[in-house]
């Protein structure tokens, strides 16, 4: 079982407290009505399959129930980080070693 | 006493005779025997047949690697477990066993047919044989192969013994109380860390315990064992055994399983079965040791053929000697050792053969002060015996040349192929191994996870090595915690480090297309299966390993894997690090499913959700069904009715007078503050800003790709105070859906939302006499059309109760839905219902609540939608708001395949006989069409027990709307059914019945 750092409780929980969430960083546009429909299909279903640091969301759903970004390498499923919603991506180059 | 037993060896006690049976045979043991121990004390060997070829087996270890003496144990009904290793099992009064693969008797088994035909039981035997023709599949090929499938019988009956499961935080977790362990655990005690060393066997001390000739700074082996101990459990160490670490997981968990009574004769009731703890250590020290490999060669697996060492353990700790007359086959120096002690006690060692050329000037000195026979540059070509080893064959091999093979009665041969460290749990860190040529063997490299790996476990063979290797390592995870050790060095005195070659299968003058040479003996597979699925193609060690099946029997290939590499890269040609070994998964030995359940059973396997008004509904006769995790009334029976007689009942009673119904499981969302309105317009489809406080509104929920989601009422008590309503299964989806689209899209909304599904009990009265029923006990608002019109909500007082009253219908008659404090439902369910007994109150469940809202065509999402039907789909464009700039699912409604035509829409069906449909039945257009016809569409819901004339339907059909008054046609098995599409309202299309006629009383 993975332990997993809230951002928000500061603090390193057992997985089960937390649920996944999907990619991170899918804006959704301020006025979804103005976008192609190539656009709206990146939007709602084109999701990445990296090998390596994945940005993604998690919720700790039986904590404060706040949804925040984590990178996780999908190799060793190590978290390498993990940060509040609206923070800005980490740099990947600064995480390396951590996996 | 036998005279296999050997007084005053051993740590058995003699003074404790313990009574058990095998096959119906009594049989006598010592207190600390195991069955396989206590079975060798009598004489027996022959404790097993094999899994394909039905050969006679007995143990060839003492240890939990055992693939042969597998049996079934038994304490009364259901405490029946198969696959139990007789060399693990330890014996009590009154314990019965059994064997296995056996048919109609150990000694004699028809099944061992298979042995004669084991010319076509090669690799791939199933693959090639079972192909063709295709008719016998069913009922030739796969009856044959299931009645032969399957390693002991399974249980039949339910398991009455209980599990348990704990957690466990430590500084330091040891696996493994042999000498590395213990030493490890030595150096960490005492020094304010938790520290925890557990181990699979009954008592610790794992090499020590066979090697008793051993002193330890200056301390005999059991002697230094004992106190060591004593220190260890003074000092706060938590020793754990019989207790195997079963699994190593992410960041440092370790699953263990602790058995608590399997040893026992008579356990307290109270006491768990077995004990599974998940371990969350800082560090982990493995010290698994090693396992001994056996040689290769045509008959080893016959009863009597056993691991030397494994032989040496019987001798020193169970003081029983495998045999009167040995054969000793070894490649490596350990097995002298095992000769050395069996014939100081008794047993005649008729020679060592080594495969050898030469072995050290000590060993041969000691077996010539024995006057043991040695033949070194040997090879064992063949063994004989029916049920038990007879005799051997021995060869000289002389510059590769195998000369002719010699006999020698024996009723033992111990071999011994040399170590390999038992890399299990390291392999599940993922942990890299690295090829070390000299001791053909991998070892253990890096690991992601906080772990050190000490002595034996990692190539270093001997007691004084693997102390000293268990004192530094622990040092180093010390270090890692930030605490300095003392370090030190143990002197051992009569230490029997050695070391060996490694062999593939040992040099024979015979032909090794027919040589029974087994590398797995669980599964049965021989040398010649795995060259032979190296000629047949497999490249790949994960290949040939499937392919034969080599490893993947209940031992998780514990003797097999390295040998079985061995070979393959030799058939391959290839060095074996190219050719790798295969992984090692969870879990170390076979974990029953009791010990993963644990308190995970019966009541306790899934929450069932009841609402306040459940006791009522129980005591009142209902009938339940699940809904989600909740239970619901399904329907309440009166005497001698079936459901459909109790459904029509209750159907007629809510539109002829009232009706009442325990809505308490539908999901209530509180959504709340300044920008509440702003939310509930982008989240749902409806326009939000025009409805006044103290109205409702049936709200629809989409997902950004425009399909359905959810539904449900939604009341605005306030400007900013919704009290949203949503499906009973879809609470916890919606409101997780609300949170991300607050949290991560619209930070900027100033919202809350709690959900209160379970701060109310909502009693919903039907029909056309609730509003008279009702308005005596409501405060604050009369119940007429002009005062509480459909669709309106108020907090009020009802009975006195605080309460949220809703006027809005699911069965299309009046209807108010009262949501008071939870824990005072069930009281106003009753004033109610006495209240209700004047106008003939009917309780309805949600069988009735299904078959009188289809009447009126209102949906119920995840029954009459499927995830891709949009709100046009199913005819409820009204609900979407036309001018809002953007809500949830609106530009996915825009997508061009949601707004093509012929999509699937939602119709009413009539049945032109009259006849009900089939809920999930297919519909075609054209039922003259050649098969596979094509299908248009499926029933939702269909109905014969509601209040209309004819039975009603629902269904999704291509185009359905602009079909009104078309014929389809239900192909069922017997007979097609043809139906004309309809509008889905079959009750009260005007709605007139929504309205409260004349005042309340």
């Amino acid at each position: 079982m993975l332990l997993i750092h809230c951002p928000y409780c500061d603090e390193t929980l057992p997985e089960a407290e937390f649920t996944y969430a999907g990619q991170a960083h899918i804006v959704r546009a301020r006025t979804p009505s103005d976008q192609t429909d190539a656009e709206w299909e990146e939007f709602l279903f084109i999701r990445e399959n990296v090998r390596g640091p994945h940005f993604e969301r998690w919720r700790h759903f039986h904590g404060c129930g706040r949804y925040f970004n984590a990178v996780r390498d999908t190799v060793s499923d190590r978290f390498l980080t993990t940060y509040k919603a609206g923070e800005p991506r980490p740099d990947l180059s600064e995480l390396e070693g951590r996996a | 006493m036998s005279r296999y037993r050997v007084p005053g060896k051993g740590r058995v006690d003699a003074a404790r005779p313990v009574g058990f049976t095998f096959d119906g045979a009594a049989y006598h043991g010592l207190a600390g025997d195991t069955v396989a121990s206590a079975l060798l004390a009598n004489g027996v060997h022959l404790m097993g047949r094999s899994f394909k070829y039905h050969r006679p087996r007995g143990p060839v270890s003492a240890g939990s690697e055992e693939p042969n003496a597998l049996i079934g144990t038994r304490r009364g009904p259901g405490r029946f477990e198969p696959n139990t290793r007789a060399t693990m099992q330890e014996v009590w009064e009154g314990l019965q066993t059994t064997s296995q693969n056996k048919y109609p008797s150990l000694r004699f088994d028809i099944g061992a047919v298979n042995d004669a035909a084991y010319m076509l039981f090669s690799a791939g035997f199933y693959y090639k044989t079972f192909k063709w023709p295709q008719s016998f599949w069913h009922k030739v090929y796969e009856p044959f192969i299931r009645a032969a499938a399957g390693l002991g019988v399974a249980p039949a009956e339910e398991d009455p013994d209980h599990y348990a499961s704990r957690y466990l935080h430590c500084d330091l977790l040891i696996v493994g109380a042999g000498p590395a362990g213990l030493a490890a655990a030595v150096e960490a005690a005492g020094r304010g860390l938790s520290v925890a060393i557990v181990d699979e066997n009954a008592e610790a001390g794992g090499t020590l315990l066979s090697e008793p000739q051993a002193v330890i700074d200056g301390q005999k082996a059991w002697d230094w064992l004992a106190q060591t101990l004593k220190h260890l459990k003074a000092a706060g160490v938590r020793v754990m055994t019989r207790t195997t670490a079963f699994g190593y997981y992410h960041q440092n968990m370790i699953g263990l399983v602790q058995k608590l009574t399997d040893h026992l004769a008579a356990p307290s009731a109270d006491l768990p079965r077995e004990r599974l703890w998940r371990v969350r250590a800082r560090q982990v020290v493995l010290a698994q040791g090693a396992l001994e490999k056996p040689l290769i060669f045509n008959g080893n697996d016959r009863p009597g053929v056993m691991l030397a060492g494994s032989a040496q353990t019987y001798l020193n700790r169970y003081g029983v000697r495998v045999g009167d007359e040995a054969v000793v086959v070894t490649s490596h120096d350990s097995a002298w050792y095992a000769a050395f002690d069996l014939a100081d006690a008794g047993t005649r060692i008729k020679a060592i053969v080594d495969t050898r050329e030469k072995v050290s000037e000590d060993l041969l000195s000691a077996a010539r002060l024995r006057g043991i026979e040695t033949r070194l540059s040997h090879s064992v070509t063949a063994t004989g015996g029916r049920l038990r080893l007879a005799h051997v064959t021995v060869n000289e091999v002389d510059c590769g040349q195998v000369r002719e093979g010699q006999r020698i009665y024996c009723d033992c041969l111990l071999m011994s192929g040399g170590w390999t460290p038992s890399l299990h749990l390291f392999s599940h860190t993922k942990g890299s191994l690295q090829w070390d040529a000299d001791l053909t063997t991998f070892l253990p490299k890096d690991t992601p996870e906080d772990c050190v790996i000490a002595g034996a476990g990692r190539g270093l063979w001997g007691i004084g090595a693997a102390l000293n290797d268990g004192t530094e390592q622990a040092r180093a995870a010390l270090r890692a915690l930030g605490v300095e050790g003392a370090g030190g060095v143990h002197a051992v005195d009569h230490d029997r480090s050695g070391s060996g070659t490694t062999m593939r299968e040992l040099p024979t003058d015979r032909n090794p297309g027919r040589a029974k040479a087994f590398v797995d003996y669980q599964n049965d597979v021989t040398a010649k299966d795995l060259r032979l699925a190296v000629r047949e193609g497999m490249r790949s060690i994960e290949h040939v390993k499937r392919y034969t099946t080599n490893g993947m029997a209940t031992d998780q290939g514990k003797m097999s894997n390295i040998n079985g590499l061995n070979i393959a890269a030799d058939a391959l040609g290839k060095p074996q690090p190219e050719v790798g070994l295969t992984t090692f998964r969870p879990p170390y030995t076979p974990t029953s499913f009791g010990a993963f359940a644990g308190y995970h059973r019966g009541d306790h396997f899934e929450v069932v959700r009841k609402t306040q008004i459940d006791p009522w509904a129980e005591e009142h006769g209902a009938v339940f069904e699940n809904v989600a995790q909740w239970r619901r009334a399904r329907y309440f029976p009166k005497p001698g009715e079936d459901m459909d007689a109790a459904v029509r009942r209750e159907c007629a009673a809510v539109r002829a007078s009232v009706g009442i119904f325990d809505a308490s499981t539908l999901g209530k969302i509180e959504v709340v503050g300044p920008d509440a309105v702003e939310f509930m317009n982008r989240m749902y489809t409806n326009p939000w800003t025009k409805l006044a406080p103290g109205r409702c509104r049936y709200g629809l929920l989409l997902g950004d790709d425009g399909f359905i989601r959810d539904d449900g009422v939604i009341g605005r008590l306030s400007q900013d105070r919704f009290h949203v309503t949503t499906t009973t299964g879809g609470a916890a989806r919606v409101m997780n859906m609300m949170e991300d689209y607050l949290q991560t899209e619209w930070p900027d909304l100033n919202v809350w939302l709690t959900s209160t599904t379970e701060e109310w009990s909502t009693v919903a009265l039907n029909g056309p006499d609730a509003a008279t029923l009702l308005q005596p006990f409501v405060e604050g608002v009369d119940l007429t059309e002009d005062a509480f019109p459909h669709m309106s909500c108020i907090e009020c007082t009802v009975a006195g109760l605080p309460a949220r009253l809703f006027r809005i219908s699911f069965t299309g008659e009046v209807g108010f839905e009262v949501n008071v404090p939870a824990p005072y439902g069930r009281q106003l369910w009753e004033t109610l219902w006495q209240a209700g007994q004047r106008h003939d109150i009917c309780a309805y469940g949600t069988e009735t609540m299904h078959v009188l809202r289809a009447e009126k065509g209102y949906i119920i999402v995840g029954q009459d939608t499927d995830g891709t039907v949009t709100p046009y789909d199913a005819g409820m464009g009204w609900a979407v708001g036309k001018k809002k700039p953007d809500f949830v699912g609106m530009r996915g409604l825009a997508r061009p395949d949601l707004t093509a035509e012929g999509r699937k829409q939602l119709v009413g069906l009539l049945t032109k006989d009259g006849s009900k449909l089939e809920e999930g039945a297919q519909i075609v257009f054209d039922p003259d069409q050649p098969i596979p016809m094509k299908m248009v569409g499926h029933v939702t819901s269909s109905y014969d027990i509601g209040t209309t004339e004819r039975p009603i339907a629902l269904a999704l059909i291509e185009g359905g709307h602009d079909r009104m008054g078309e014929t389809v046609h239900i192909p069922m098995p017997d007979r097609t059914i043809a139906a004309t599409i309809t509008g889905t309202v079959f009750v009260d299309p005007e709605n007139a019945r929504l309205k409260i006629r004349g005042e309340s009383a």
